[in-house]
Formats: structure tokens, C-alpha cells, sequence
């Protein structure tokens, strides 16, 4: 049994970890994933009490803890619920059944006739005097974890499956929720003097012109090449900050040209290449081949990394808005020269992060000082310049696709040639703590990897095309050398594969004259798949779809998110002048058994939303020493004025593995988007962003 | 000093006069729910109101407020008893990870306050100084037009 166990339980086999019943009658669940703004906690807190038989709100859970709460990794790629939530409905019908045999030997009748009503557990309609609360023991919980008590049939659910509003936005809708509000005793404010790049060295610092500028309390921490001002003040501290860059001169800075920020500049760079698929040779005739790409992308989190660190009496206690605790506390013990036992990393809530940005690199600063000031508690919040400035960028991507095709226009055999830098770069996996690299013992140069194809890949995330063609392959080339620091970028490569993908086939489709929806369907043999496409087809009302070339246009792209996931189509109306504006936007997904369908549906309209973003206005600028885009006017994001009515649909399938959602809509959207102004202009942009300059040079054409 | 009204409460605050609004009021008066997103008058997570309309807190010297009225989130409602624009929000579950949502609140409050039955025009040209990330853009719209309901029909406070 134990070999299928989800991840999470075989690397926290004991039941205490996880579960506790708590003497206000409450339920105490804790876990590893963290709530990032997507609603998970929520959801795992929903399956708890399903499968325990008590009211929700008697579940009180504790995410992301290296002290109190499971390891679970890292909170990404859509698994909160895959993994966490299967793991929470095991170990809640473990401890249920557990209980219930107990009293069931006590009562000497059979654990069948007893039944659980908020806690309060009855034999037949008769009390029994018991409840979780006065009948658990200890023997209940200081166990490993079986994993062999059977949950609920779906058709028994009350509570899953069933809009739930979500517990952490209260607050947040009211004041202080985050980890930027948090409060500790001897706080002391810190913001920091970056080193511009990996391998730049700081020759001159003028504190005296630092503190010419800025006149208040601050004291400046210097180790190696990582300055920090630290105060009581945050504004004194912020001010120092602001000042200082024009203090400081550095050696060895990188010079970025702006051509290295378009993805076309990837095509030819060193590269560990790899091909994945058919092993035949790529046919030479009857080829058609186009190219397409994605820019450099922010995270762009609305609110700049925060966390707080405090070192006392020998042990450092870390408060971030971290996607992993656990992971960041073996990256801290790294850069620190300490031992993990030492630390406690506890997650806070944060903005959405939508990846890997600056949350976990602000804690090793935060560390670093506390290191440094002892006794004290250290926060330290980056400046909206070094968010920008300094995150880890989404990878540019560059990907052609060519197919040669059967007489009826149909591809025969399908190459897809990608050119990226890592998708995740985190210090698990090859990569460095930014601050490392500016201490006195930085760390080996980084070794660019790829998530493997188990995991659903990186840059060849969703490269393979669903459809039913006898050969496929995909090329991959991981460049290893990109102008800036690549990571994790919600959906990693799905967004540009997907765009390619499902653009390529509108393509295909209209030079064999059939229509999109159609050609899909006649290469498509999931039923899933089929389904979600004709729900859509009626809901947009494809079958009314009016002429190319008329300004005004109709898109559509499907994935099934990892080759593995989430299903989701979206389809997109658009009229193009000289900017593309959204008018309408329908999504449909299949996501299997749902959780909360409310949440559900915040995603999916949110990852439309992300998505468009990215696919019509989004691209980092590099120029000179780095990022050149530093502020929100340089970094345009969708705005009220630009968003469209979305109509979202779940297939109802509580039969089937819960596959989250968090990602599924990216690619799509991206699609549908690409094919919609190419139907509005009769001419095809394959190049993100969609900006005026693009839609001018098309139509030009 | 400089003497100022937060909330309907007479309050004074000691320092520089240039020191930005937005952290006097979560460092010295404790009113966390004005938030910090870019310091530039970009993105609205700071929003607050300025004898009732909306400011960007973020840049706003504290000298220039001498005598004024300020409205914070936390001026508008709490957790336990939120107001309806607060109650409507959380109806409409409009929001993933809530960053942007205070300071969409106090442009929403000002614009219910001075036209009850705004269209939905009307609510995107309010809002569209406001940043939002995550893409909760249309909860938030019905959020609102769902406010000015409850409030038009007398549920406000």
C-alpha cells in the first residue's frame, strides 16, 4: 500500500504530524502547502472536515511550519489539492476509522453502526456519550500512517464539492493580513544596497554621503558585498536605501544589451540539447514551419518581498511568504553555515506570487542581518525597483513548430524546436540565494537544470501536442548562459507551447480550408478533450463565427495542463484596431472531482486574466546593468478598462482524481487570444507581446 | 506635531513633515491596512481618503494633511462587522490573494458616496488607477455594483 501513498505522507509517515483534535473542541490540521492567494487552505480544510464528519469551521489549520507542520515541499505546479488534499482525505479517514474501531470494541457492536455528527459520534439513533474530543487518545495519533482506512464515496460529500468563502480574505479585505503588517518585539526596519549582479564587487562606499542624504537613526551592515541600512525608522531606512546606489561604485558589473531581452536572441546560444519522442529522422518534404515566442516575464507581485528574521539564544526563526519553508530552511542553513535544527521557517501570507520571486531571497537578507544583529527582530521589505530589478524572471522562449502534412493537410509527423533558458532555478535544483553571492564565500556557479519530464518538464512543458499524430518530437535546448536569473513562472513552459501549439493548428487548419474546431476534432481521440471542445464551440457560438479580416475576431486553444492535469479550453472575441481590446472571454475545464467550485472558478477567470496580460502587454526590458522596466509604467499590466466578461463552466466529474486549476487556463487564453486577432486581422501575430508596433507590421504586410 | 483626523479620531503624530502619510499611518497610528506596492502613485494599494476622496497615501507628505481628515480601511468596517462594500466583497468572494483590495475599497467608497447608482462605466473609470495581479478584475466590478445595491436599498451603515 504504502508505494502509492501521495508524496506527502511518505515523507511524513507520522499521523501527530498532521491531525490533532484540540480541547476547544476544535480540529487542528496542519500542512506543508501554503496559501499564495489561491485558495488552497481553504479547499484541504474542506476535506478535512468531509472525511472527519464535523462542522468546517470547527478545522483550524496551520500552513507551512518547520516546526509544527509537515514537510511538504514546495507550494507549486498545481498540487495543493492533488497531493496535499489527498493526503489530508487519508489521514482524516484514518483517524476517523481509527476512533470509531476503538469505541466500536468498547461498545462491543461493529464500527458500522456507528455514525459521526459534528464530532459527536452515535450508535444507531442512540448517543454514546462520546465524541472526537473526550474519547481520542493518544495510541489515536503516535502511529505512522497506514493509509488503508477507505474515504467517503464521492456521492456521500456534503461538504466538498460545495462553494465555500474563503477564510484568510476577512482580513484582508479589512486591515492588517500579511506578513508586511506583522509586528515583533524589537523590530528594527532593514532595506538593502544590491549588488548588481553575480561576481560584481563593491570597490567604494561613501556612508558619509549616505548619511548626508538621510539624517536619521541607521546603521549600516556590511558583509562582503551585501550592504543593509537598519533601523528603527522605516522611512530613515527606505530614504538610506534610495540614496545609496549613487554612493556605491562597483567592478565587474554585466552590460546586457537590449537585444538579449527578445526571445529570438536565445536561437543559437550554448545549450545542453536534448531530443525527446519518435527517434526517426524529421521527414524533408511537405514541411510547414512557424515560429513563435514569448519575452522575459515579472512575476510583478503587487506587493515587493517582506520577511522578518530574529537570532536568539543560538536559533533563528524566519518568517516568509515563502511557496516552501521547508526548502527555504535548508537553503538558509546553507548560506548561513548552520545547522537546520537551529532554524524555524513559518510561512505568513504575502501577495501572489504566481511563482518564484523575490520571497525567498528577502528571507536570506532578512537572515543575514539577524545574523548580524542578535537579539533583535529584523524586517526587511525590498523597494518596488529591487522587485522588478531583481526577482527571477519567467524565461523568454522561442519555439518552431514544423509538421509535414498528408494530402488532406493533416500532419503526418510534428517537431516542436525550443530554445529556453531554466524554468526553475530555486538552490534544490542548481540555483543560488541571490544574497550568497554577494557574501564573502559566494557559492559554485549555478547548474541550469529542468524540472524532469515526470514532473511535467520546464521548457517542454506541454510541448507535445495532443492530437493524434503518428510521430512527434520535441527538440529541446536549455541555454546556459541567459543575461539574467530565470525561474519558476506559474505554468513554466505551458503558456508559450500551448500558444504555439494550438496557433500552428489554426494555421494548419485554414490552409487545408477546414474549419479550426473541426481539424481539431478529426485528430483528437480523448473524450475528455472532445467534450471540452464542443461545450465551448457552443457557448462562444463558434458555428456563427463571421470572416477573417473583419476587425472584429473569434479565438479558441484547449490543453490538458502538463500532459497530465487540468483540461481547460478558452475562447476569446476580440476586435483589433490599432491595440487589441477583449470583449468577451468563455472557459471551460474539467478538472475532475472539485473541491470548492467557487475557488475553482476565481482561478481559472484569474489565470485568464494573468494570461492575457502577459500575451498583450508583458515583456521584461534589459538594458545596461539588468532589468531596465523598474516600475509599474514601464511594466504595463491589464487594467479594469481592459478586461473582458468572462463565463466560466466545470464539468461536473466527481468521479475522476481532483486535478488543480491554478494553471490550467494559461495557455489557452494565450491561444485563443493569438488566434482571435489573427481571425479579426486576417494576418498572424506569433510574437507576445501583441503591441501596436506588432499589430502595425502585420498589417503592413 | 502635526494634528490630523484618522478615522473620526483627533490624532497627533511627532516627526518630519516630509515623512509619506502611508507610514505614519502603519507605523505610528498601527493602521496596517494601507498598504505598500510602489511608493510612486502607480499601482493603488495605498489608497486612502482625503476628506473623502481618494489620495495615494504612499506619497503624500504628512505636512500636507495638517487638519484634514483622512479615512482609512480600517475607518470604513472590520472583520466583525464589515460595511457592505466590505460585505459585498467577501459575497462576491472578489479577490485571490487581497493585496490591492483595501485600497480598491476606499476608491469604491468614494465613488458610492458621491453617485449611488454608478454604472459599470462608471465603476471602471474609478477603478482603473488600481492594479490588481491576480485577475480578481471581474468579482471586483460586481462586487461593487453589488454594494451600491445593498447600500441603495438601506443595508448600509
Amino acid at each position: 500500500m504504502s508505494d502509492t501513498l501521495p508524496l506527502s505522507i511518505q515523507t511524513n509517515r507520522r499521523l501527530e504530524k498532521w491531525i490533532r483534535f484540540d480541547p476547544d473542541r476544535t480540529v487542528h490540521l496542519a500542512v506543508g502547502k501554503v496559501e499564495l492567494g489561491q485558495g488552497n487552505v481553504t479547499a484541504l480544510a474542506q476535506i478535512a472536515a468531509e472525511e472527519l464528519d464535523v462542522d468546517l469551521n470547527r478545522i483550524a489549520v496551520l500552513s507551512g511550519d518547520t516546526q509544527d507542520a509537515p514537510d511538504e515541499g514546495q507550494t507549486t505546479s498545481s498540487q495543493s489539492i492533488e497531493v496535499s488534499g489527498r493526503s489530508v482525505r487519508l489521514v482524516s479517514a484514518e483517524l476517523r476509522a481509527r476512533v470509531l474501531d476503538r469505541l466500536a470494541q468498547r461498545l462491543n457492536c461493529s464500527p458500522a453502526e456507528l455514525t459521526v455528527e459534528d464530532g459527536v459520534i452515535r450508535r444507531g439513533d442512540a448517543p454514546t456519550g462520546h465524541d472526537y474530543w473526550n474519547f481520542s487518545a493518544a495510541e489515536d495519533f503516535a502511529r505512522d500512517i497506514e493509509g488503508t482506512a477507505t474515504p467517503k464515496p464521492h456521492t456521500a460529500y456534503r461538504v466538498v464539492g460545495r462553494p465555500v468563502p474563503r477564510r484568510d480574505l476577512p482580513a484582508k479585505v479589512s486591515g492588517a493580513a500579511f506578513i508586511h503588517d506583522m509586528v515583533r518585539p524589537d523590530m528594527l526596519h532593514a532595506r538593502i544596497l544590491r549588488q548588481p549582479n553575480r561576481g560584481a564587487r563593491l570597490v567604494s562606499f561613501d556612508e558619509a554621503a549616505v548619511r548626508r542624504a538621510e539624517r536619521g537613526e541607521f546603521r549600516v551592515v556590511r558583509v562582503g558585498d551585501f550592504v543593509a541600512f537598519v533601523g528603527p525608522d522605516e522611512t530613515v531606512v527606505q530614504r538610506a536605501a534610495t540614496a545609496a546606489p549613487l554612493h556605491a561604485k562597483w567592478d565587474n558589473v554585466r552590460q546586457i544589451t537590449t537585444d538579449q531581452q527578445e526571445a529570438a536572441w536565445l536561437v543559437g546560444q550554448p545549450s545542453n540539447d536534448r531530443m525527446l519522442g519518435t527517434e526517426i529522422p524529421e521527414p524533408r518534404t511537405h514541411l510547414m514551419e512557424a515560429s513563435y515566442s514569448r519575452p522575459y516575464i515579472a512575476h510583478a507581485s503587487m506587493a515587493p518581498s517582506c520577511a522578518l528574521a530574529e537570532y536568539r539564544s543560538g536559533h533563528l526563526s524566519v518568517w516568509s511568504h515563502t511557496q516552501g519553508p521547508y526548502p527555504l530552511r535548508a537553503s538558509l542553513a546553507n548560506v548561513l553555515g548552520i545547522a537546520p535544527d537551529v532554524i524555524t521557517v513559518r510561512h505568513a501570507h504575502g501577495a501572489g506570487c504566481y511563482g518564484h520571486n523575490g520571497a525567498d531571497d528577502v528571507a536570506v537578507d532578512a537572515a543575514v542581518i539577524a545574523m548580524q544583529v542578535p537579539d533583535r527582530c529584523i524586517r526587511v521589505q525590498w523597494r518596488r525597483e529591487e522587485e522588478f530589478g531583481f526577482e527571477p524572471l519567467g524565461p523568454a522562449m522561442h519555439v518552431t513548430l514544423r509538421a509535414a502534412l498528408d494530402d488532406a493537410g493533416k500532419p503526418v509527423d510534428w517537431t516542436a524546436d525550443i530554445w529556453s533558458a531554466t524554468h526553475v532555478q530555486r538552490p534544490s535544483t542548481g540555483g543560488n540565494m541571490l544574497t550568497h553571492d554577494a557574501l564573502p564565500t559566494p557559492p559554485p556557479d549555478p547548474r541550469p537544470t529542468d524540472p524532469p519530464e515526470a514532473n511535467g518538464g520546464g521548457g517542454t512543458r506541454n510541448a507535445f501536442a495532443l492530437y493524434d499524430f503518428p510521430v512527434k518530437r520535441v527538440i529541446h535546448h536549455l541555454v546556459l548562459r541567459p543575461p539574467v536569473r530565470t525561474s519558476a513562472l506559474r505554468g513554466l513552459g505551458a503558456l508559450p507551447n500551448v500558444f504555439a501549439i494550438e496557433c500552428f493548428m489554426d494555421e494548419l487548419a485554414e490552409r487545408a480550408g477546414v474549419d479550426p474546431v473541426e481539424y481539431r476534432l478529426s485528430m483528437l481521440s480523448d473524450p475528455r478533450a472532445r467534450r471540452l471542445l464542443e461545450n465551448l464551440a457552443q457557448r462562444c457560438n463558434w458555428s456563427a463565427r463571421g470572416p477573417a479580416g473583419s476587425g472584429r475576431g473569434l479565438g479558441l486553444g484547449w490543453a490538458k495542463y502538463k500532459n497530465k492535469a487540468a483540461y481547460a479550453a478558452v475562447a476569446v472575441e476580440v476586435e483589433v484596431d490599432q491595440e487589441v481590446r477583449l470583449l468577451r472571454a468563455w472557459c471551460t475545464a474539467d478538472a475532475g472531482l472539485v473541491i470548492n467550485p467557487d475557488g475553482g472558478r476565481n482561478q481559472l477567470e484569474g489565470g485568464i486574466v494573468q494570461a492575457a496580460s502577459m500575451t498583450l502587454k508583458e515583456q521584461v526590458r534589459l538594458e545596461g546593468d539588468g532589468v531596465a522596466s523598474l516600475d509599474w509604467s514601464n511594466y504595463p499590466i491589464l487594467r479594469f478598462s481592459d478586461v473582458p466578461e468572462i463565463s466560466t463552466e466545470i464539468i461536473d466529474a466527481p468521479d475522476q482524481p481532483t486535478l488543480g486549476m491554478g494553471e490550467c487556463t494559461f495557455g489557452p487564453t494565450a491561444a485563443a487570444i493569438g488566434n482571435a486577432v489573427a481571425h479579426a486581422l486576417g494576418a498572424r501575430i506569433r510574437d507576445m507581446p501583441f503591441t501596436r508596433e506588432r499589430i502595425a507590421a502585420v498589417l503592413l504586410k | 506635531m502635526i494634528a490630523l483626523q484618522v478615522n473620526g479620531k483627533a490624532v497627533s503624530v511627532a516627526g518630519d513633515a516630509t515623512t509619506p502619510l502611508l507610514d505614519v499611518l502603519r507605523n505610528q497610528l498601527d493602521l496596517k491596512g494601507s498598504r505598500y506596492g510602489c511608493g510612486l502613485e502607480q499601482c493603488g494599494s495605498c489608497m486612502v481618503l482625503l476628506d473623502g476622496e481618494p489620495i495615494y497615501a504612499c506619497s503624500r507628505e504628512i505636512g500636507t494633511v495638517a487638519g484634514r481628515s483622512i479615512t482609512t480601511i480600517e475607518g470604513l468596517g472590520s472583520v466583525a462587522q464589515p460595511h457592505p462594500l466590505q460585505q459585498a466583497f467577501l459575497d462576491e468572494q472578489a479577490g485571490q490573494c487581497g493585496y490591492c483590495l483595501s485600497g480598491l475599497l476606499m476608491s469604491a467608497k468614494a465613488l458610492l458616496d458621491r453617485n449611488p447608482s454608478p454604472t459599470r462605466a462608471d465603476i471602471v473609470a474609478a477603478l482603473d488607477k488600481h492594479l490588481c495581479r491576480c485577475g480578481a478584475h471581474p468579482r471586483i466590478l460586481r462586487a461593487v455594483e453589488k454594494a451600491a445595491v445593498l447600500l441603495r436599498e438601506g443595508n448600509g451603515s
